[in-house]
C-alpha cells in the first residue's frame, strides 16, 4: 500500500472575479524510502498541493474536492485537532527559506524540544537527548554548543539541517519539502539533497520534493510529477519522464534546462509557455541603435580591470586600528574583449557582484584601475566626465520586480535615459526609438503605455534589457539577470541576449551563480571565491578541464542534467 | 556593551544640550524678572544699575554659560512662588506624577495586548470589529473631555470614585504612594484611566499589527506544520515578536506620557508635576517652567535608552556588545 495517496484533488482559489483553480484533480501516490519529485514552474501549483496535504493553505484557498490518504487514513477534512496530530507527528515539512522558517527570538533548543513535546511523550532528558542525536545525523558540528544559539548564529546552510532536524524530530512518516535547496549555493545544496536522500533510505520514511529545479529532481529522485497550471502532465519514473517523455510541455520544459554537459547555440522549443511577439529585425546599420558617437580606434580589450581590491567596513570605530573590514574584492584582474560575453561565476558572497557595482562606479575601489577603452575610469573625479562612461555601461539586475519605478509607464521608463543623456534630438525620434526598443526585446509597442505590475518577471526583464539598450551602450553587465525566472522565461531571456548580442556586437559581462547558465552564454569564464579571482579559462575548458581546485570542486557538484536522451 | 553606552551616552548629552538652550532661551525671554523682585516705586535708573549687577546685561553667551555652570550641578533657580529651588519643587510633585503615569501605563499593558492580539488572531469576529471601532473613536476624543465624562459619569453621579486629589498616602522608604492605601487606589481610577485613554488606541492598533505580520510570517507557517498547539503559536512564538516592535514605540510614548499629564492633573488636581507646570505658567514662574522642561527632557532621554538597552537583552539578533556574532 502505498504511504501516501492522494486521489483527485482540487484546490479552489475563490475570488470577487470568480474561482481560480490552482490544482485540478491531481491524483498520485508516494511509497516508503521514495522520494518523489514534483516540477513545475511559478503558478503550477506545486506547492499548493503540499500546503493542501497539510491542511496549511493560506486563505482564501480550499480544497475543493478529492481525497489525501496517509497510510491508509484519510487525512483530508479532518477537524484542526486531528490535523495538528498529523503535523510534524506524521508529516514533516521543510520549507524554501531557513532565514524565514526559524523563530528569531527563539534558541534552536526551544524550537528542537517544543516539536518533540509536541509529538512524542517523552521526559525533558529523553527529549534533549533525541535533539541532539538529531543535530548530529543532520550534520551539525558540536551540537551540544550549537543547540543553545540562535537562528541568527547560524549560516543558510547550517539553518536549514537545523529545520530538517525539526521536521525529523516528530518521527514522521513523510517529508514534504518545498524547494528546500533554493535558497542555498550549489555546495551547499548537494549536501542537504544528499542528507534527505540518506535519511529517507535510513528511516524509510517518503518524501515529497517540490521543485522548480530539474538538476534536483534528476539527482535524488525516484520518480517525477510534472505539473503545468494545475494539471499533472506527467507523472513516472524519473529516467522515463526525462529521458523520454510523453507530453509536449515536458519536453519544452527539459528543452529549456541550460545543459551542463555542452554548450548549444540557442535554447530550443521554449515557446509552448510564454508566448512573445515575432521580433522585429532591424536595420541596423542604418538605425539609432547602431549609430554610435564613438570613434572605435582603440585596439586593446573594452575593458580592463586590474588589482581591484575593495573592502567594506563592518566594525566602525574611532580608532583606525581598531576598525573591521570584509575585503569584498581582492586584487581582481581582468579583462573583456570588444562583442565577448565574459562571466563571473561564484557562491554568494564571493564578491562577483561587487565587482560589476565598481566597474560601474557605483562603488570607488580602495585599490586598483579601471579601464574602458583604454581610459581609467578609476582616475575620474567629476560626474560631468563620467557621464559618458555611465551611458556606455549598462546594467541588468537580478531583481526585475524591484529595478523598475512601480509608478512610471514602461514608455517613460525606456526614454528616461534617452532624455537623460540627450541622446535624440526631439521627442518624436524618442517615440520612434523607444517604439523599436520594445519591438525588439518581442514585448510590442502597445506595451508603453502600461504599468511594470502588469507584466510578468520574464517580460519585465525585457523590459530592463530594452532600458539598457536605450543609451546605445559597449558593454552590457548582467547581474544574475535569470535567477529570479522560471527555466523557460530563463530560456527565452538568455536567446534574446544572444541575439542582441549577435546584432549589436555588444561587449557582456555576465554574473551568474548557476554553472549550466554560464556555460550556455559565456565565452570565458572568472571563477570567484571569497573576493578572490581564482581562474579565467576559456568556457569549454572551464568545464571540461578545471584548474584551479575550487573551480574543480564547484563543477564537481554542479546537479547533472543531461536532457533529453532522444535529441530533439 | 562599554562602546554602546558611550555613544547612548553622548547622544544623551547632545540632546540634553539642546533642550537646555530651548529651555534657557525661554527664560531669558519670557518677563522681566526685575519686575518680580522690585516694586513699582523703583526708577528706571535704579533698575538698570540692578540689570548691571544681576547680569543681565551680559550677552547671550556668557548668560548661557552662567546658566549651564549652576545648572549642571543642579541649580536651576528659586522658583518665585514657592521661594525653593525650583529641582526641590519639581522633585517634590514628581512622585504623584510617575504614580499616575505608572497606573496608566499599566492599565495600557493589561488592555492593548489582550485586545491587540485577540483581534489580530480573529480579525473577522464582532468583537474585533467592536475594538476597533472603540479604538477610532478613542483616538478621536481628547483626553481632558474623556476625563470630565468619566468624572460626571463615576464621581458625580454614582459617586464611586471621587473625583480630585490624590487621597490618602503612607510613605515607604521616603516615597509617598497612593498604591498601599484603599483611599489612595480609589483617587487613581480615573486620572489613570484618563491619562491611559490617549495611548490605549494607538497601542491596541500598533499590537493587532505586529501580531498580524507575525502571524503571516514563515515561522509561524513552519510552526504550525511541526505540530504544536495554536495556542503555544499565538501566544509564544508570535507575542514574543510582536511586543519587540511595541516596546520600542512604548518607551518613547512613556516620555510623551508624562508631558500629557499636564492635561488630566490640571482636570483632576493631581498634585504632580503636570498641574505645577500649568501653575508656574500662570503665575510666570520662569525658573520652574524652564527646570521642568529639562526635567521633561531628561525623562524622555531616560525612557529611551532604558528602552534600546531592553531591545537588546530581548532581541537576541541585535548585538549591543558590539563583538562579532
Amino acid at each position: 500500500m502505498a504511504l501516501l495517496e492522494v486521489k483527485n484533488l482540487r484546490i479552489e482559489y475563490p475570488s470577487r472575479f470568480g474561482v481560480h483553480a490552482a490544482v485540478k484533480s491531481l491524483s498520485f501516490s508516494i511509497n516508503r524510502g521514495e522520494i518523489v519529485g514534483v516540477v513545475g514552474e511559478s503558478g503550477a501549483g506545486k506547492s499548493t498541493v503540499g500546503n493542501a496535504i497539510i491542511d496549511l493553505l493560506s486563505p482564501p484557498g480550499v480544497i475543493a474536492a478529492g481525497e489525501v490518504f496517509l497510510d491508509g487514513e484519510k487525512i483530508s477534512g479532518l477537524t484542526l485537532e486531528q490535523m495538528r496530530k498529523v503535523r510534524g507527528n506524521k508529516i514533516g515539512f521543510i520549507f524554501q527559506d531557513p532565514m524565514t522558517s526559524l523563530n528569531p527570538l527563539f534558541t534552536v533548543e526551544q524550537q528542537l524540544l517544543e516539536t518533540i513535546h509536541a509529538n512524542l511523550n517523552v521526559t525533558q532528558d529523553e527529549a534533549l537527548k533525541r535533539a541532539i542525536n538529531l543535530m548530529q545525523q543532520v550534520g551539525i558540528p558540536e551540537p551540544e554548543v550549537r543547540i543553545k544559539q540562535y537562528p541568527h548564529q547560524f549560516s543558510g546552510g547550517m539553518r536549514q539541517r537545523v529545520v530538517i532536524a525539526i521536521a525529523l524530530s516528530g518521527e514522521p512518516d513523510l517529508i514534504i519539502a518545498d524547494e528546500p535547496t533554493t535558497a542555498l549555493d550549489v555546495s551547499i545544496q548537494d549536501q542537504i539533497l544528499t542528507l534527505i536522500r540518506n535519511l529517507c533510505i535510513e528511516k524509510n520514511v517518503g518524501c515529497m520534493l517540490v521543485t522548480h529545479d530539474m538538476g534536483v529532481v534528476s539527482n535524488v529522485t525516484d520518480k517525477i510529477a510534472v505539473m503545468y497550471r494545475g494539471d499533472l502532465v506527467e507523472f513516472g519514473e524519473t529516467a522515463k519522464v526525462l529521458g523520454d517523455p510523453d507530453h509536449e510541455y515536458t519536453r519544452s520544459l527539459i528543452s529549456a534546462v541550460p545543459r551542463s554537459d555542452r554548450k548549444l547555440d540557442r535554447f530550443p522549443l521554449v515557446s509552448y509557455i510564454e508566448e512573445a511577439h515575432e521580433l522585429q529585425a532591424l536595420d541596423i546599420k542604418n538605425h539609432w541603435l547602431g549609430q554610435s558617437e564613438e570613434q572605435r580606434d582603440y585596439d586593446g580589450p573594452l575593458l580592463n580591470v586590474e588589482n581591484v581590491s575593495l573592502r567594506f567596513i563592518t566594525k566602525d570605530s574611532f580608532f583606525e586600528s581598531k576598525r573591521e573590514y570584509v575585503q569584498a574584492n581582492k586584487n581582481v584582474s581582468f579583462s573583456i574583449n570588444e562583442g565577448e560575453t565574459f562571466g563571473l561565476v561564484g557562491e554568494s558572497g564571493s564578491g562577483k557582484s561587487t565587482i560589476a557595482r565598481v566597474i560601474t562606479g557605483l562603488f570607488p575601489p580602495n585599490e586598483g584601475k579601471i579601464t574602458f577603452e583604454g581610459i581609467d575610469l578609476t582616475a575620474i573625479k567629476s560626474e560631468r566626465e563620467r557621464r559618458p562612461f555611465r551611458r556606455q555601461m549598462q546594467m541588468v539586475f537580478q531583481n526585475p520586480y524591484t529595478s523598475m519605478n512601480p509608478r512610471m509607464k514602461i514608455y517613460d521608463i525606456i526614454a528616461e535615459p534617452i532624455r537623460f543623456h540627450k541622446l535624440a534630438a526631439n521627442e518624436s525620434q524618442i517615440q520612434q526609438i523607444v517604439f523599436d526598443l520594445l519591438d525588439h526585446v518581442g514585448l510590442g509597442r502597445m506595451a508603453g503605455v502600461k504599468y511594470p505590475h502588469e507584466f510578468s518577471g520574464g517580460q519585465r526583464q525585457r523590459i530592463s534589457i530594452a532600458r539598457a539598450l536605450a543609451t546605445r551602450p559597449r558593454l552590457l553587465i548582467c547581474d544574475e539577470p535569470t535567477s529570479a525566472l522560471d527555466v523557460s522565461v530563463q530560456a527565452q531571456i538568455l536567446n534574446l541576449l544572444k541575439d542582441l548580442q549577435d546584432e549589436l556586437n555588444l561587449t557582456m559581462l555576465f554574473i551568474s551563480h548557476d554553472l549550466p547558465v554560464i556555460r550556455q552564454v559565456c565565452d570565458r569564464i572568472g571563477v570567484m571565491q571569497q573576493g578572490k579571482l581564482l581562474e579565467v579559462n576559456e568556457s569549454e575548458q572551464l568545464f571540461t578541464h578545471p584548474q584551479h581546485p575550487y573551480s574543480q570542486h564547484l563543477i564537481s557538484l554542479m546537479p547533472e542534467f543531461k536532457g533529453l536522451r532522444s535529441s530533439i | 556593551m562599554f562602546t554602546f553606552l558611550v555613544q547612548r551616552l553622548f547622544q544623551a548629552l547632545i540632546v540634553m544640550f539642546v533642550i537646555s538652550l530651548v529651555a534657557f532661551a525661554i527664560q531669558d525671554n519670557l518677563g522681566d524678572p526685575l519686575r518680580e523682585m522690585v516694586g513699582q516705586s523703583v526708577s528706571e535708573a535704579e533698575r538698570q544699575v540692578l540689570r548691571d549687577e544681576l547680569g543681565l546685561n551680559d550677552s547671550y553667551v556668557v548668560k548661557y554659560t552662567r546658566f549651564i555652570t549652576s545648572a549642571v550641578q543642579g541649580d536651576l533657580g528659586n522658583s518665585y512662588f514657592f521661594k525653593r529651588p525650583a529641582v526641590d519643587v519639581i522633585l517634590d510633585k514628581l512622585q504623584a506624577t510617575m504614580e499616575l503615569v505608572l497606573g496608566a501605563t499599566l492599565i495600557i499593558i493589561a488592555v492593548s495586548i489582550p485586545l491587540g492580539v485577540y483581534s489580530a488572531i480573529h480579525p473577522k469576529s464582532l468583537w474585533t470589529k467592536i475594538i476597533m471601532a472603540f479604538s477610532s473613536i478613542g483616538i478621536s476624543i481628547p483626553v481632558f473631555l474623556t476625563a470630565i465624562i468619566l468624572m460626571y459619569i463615576f464621581a458625580i453621579e454614582l459617586q464611586w470614585l471621587p473625583s480630585y486629589g490624590r487621597g490618602e498616602t503612607i510613605s515607604v522608604l521616603g516615597w509617598e504612594t497612593g498604591y498601599l492605601t484603599k483611599d489612595g487606589l480609589l483617587h487613581l481610577v480615573l486620572p489613570c484611566i484618563s491619562l491611559a485613554s490617549i495611548m490605549l488606541p494607538l497601542f491596541i492598533r500598533l499590537v493587532r499589527s505586529e501580531m498580524l505580520e507575525a502571524l503571516s510570517s514563515e515561522y509561524v507557517k513552519f510552526a504550525t506544520a511541526k505540530g504544536l498547539a495554536m495556542n503555544k503559536i499565538y501566544y509564544q512564538h508570535a507575542l514574543k515578536n510582536t511586543m519587540l516592535p511595541v516596546l520600542t514605540v512604548g518607551g518613547v510614548q512613556i516620555g510623551t506620557m508624562v508631558a500629557y499629564t499636564i492635561l488630566t492633573e490640571t482636570v483632576f488636581q493631581w498634585p504632580g508635576t503636570g498641574f505645577l507646570f500649568l501653575e508656574a505658567i500662570n503665575r510666570v514662574d520662569t525658573p520652574l517652567i524652564t527646570a521642568y522642561v529639562i526635567f521633561v527632557g531628561l525623562i524622555f532621554v531616560v525612557t529611551n535608552t532604558i528602552v534600546d538597552l531592553l531591545y537588546g537583552v530581548v532581541n537576541p539578533t541585535v548585538n549591543i556588545t558590539g563583538k562579532g556574532a
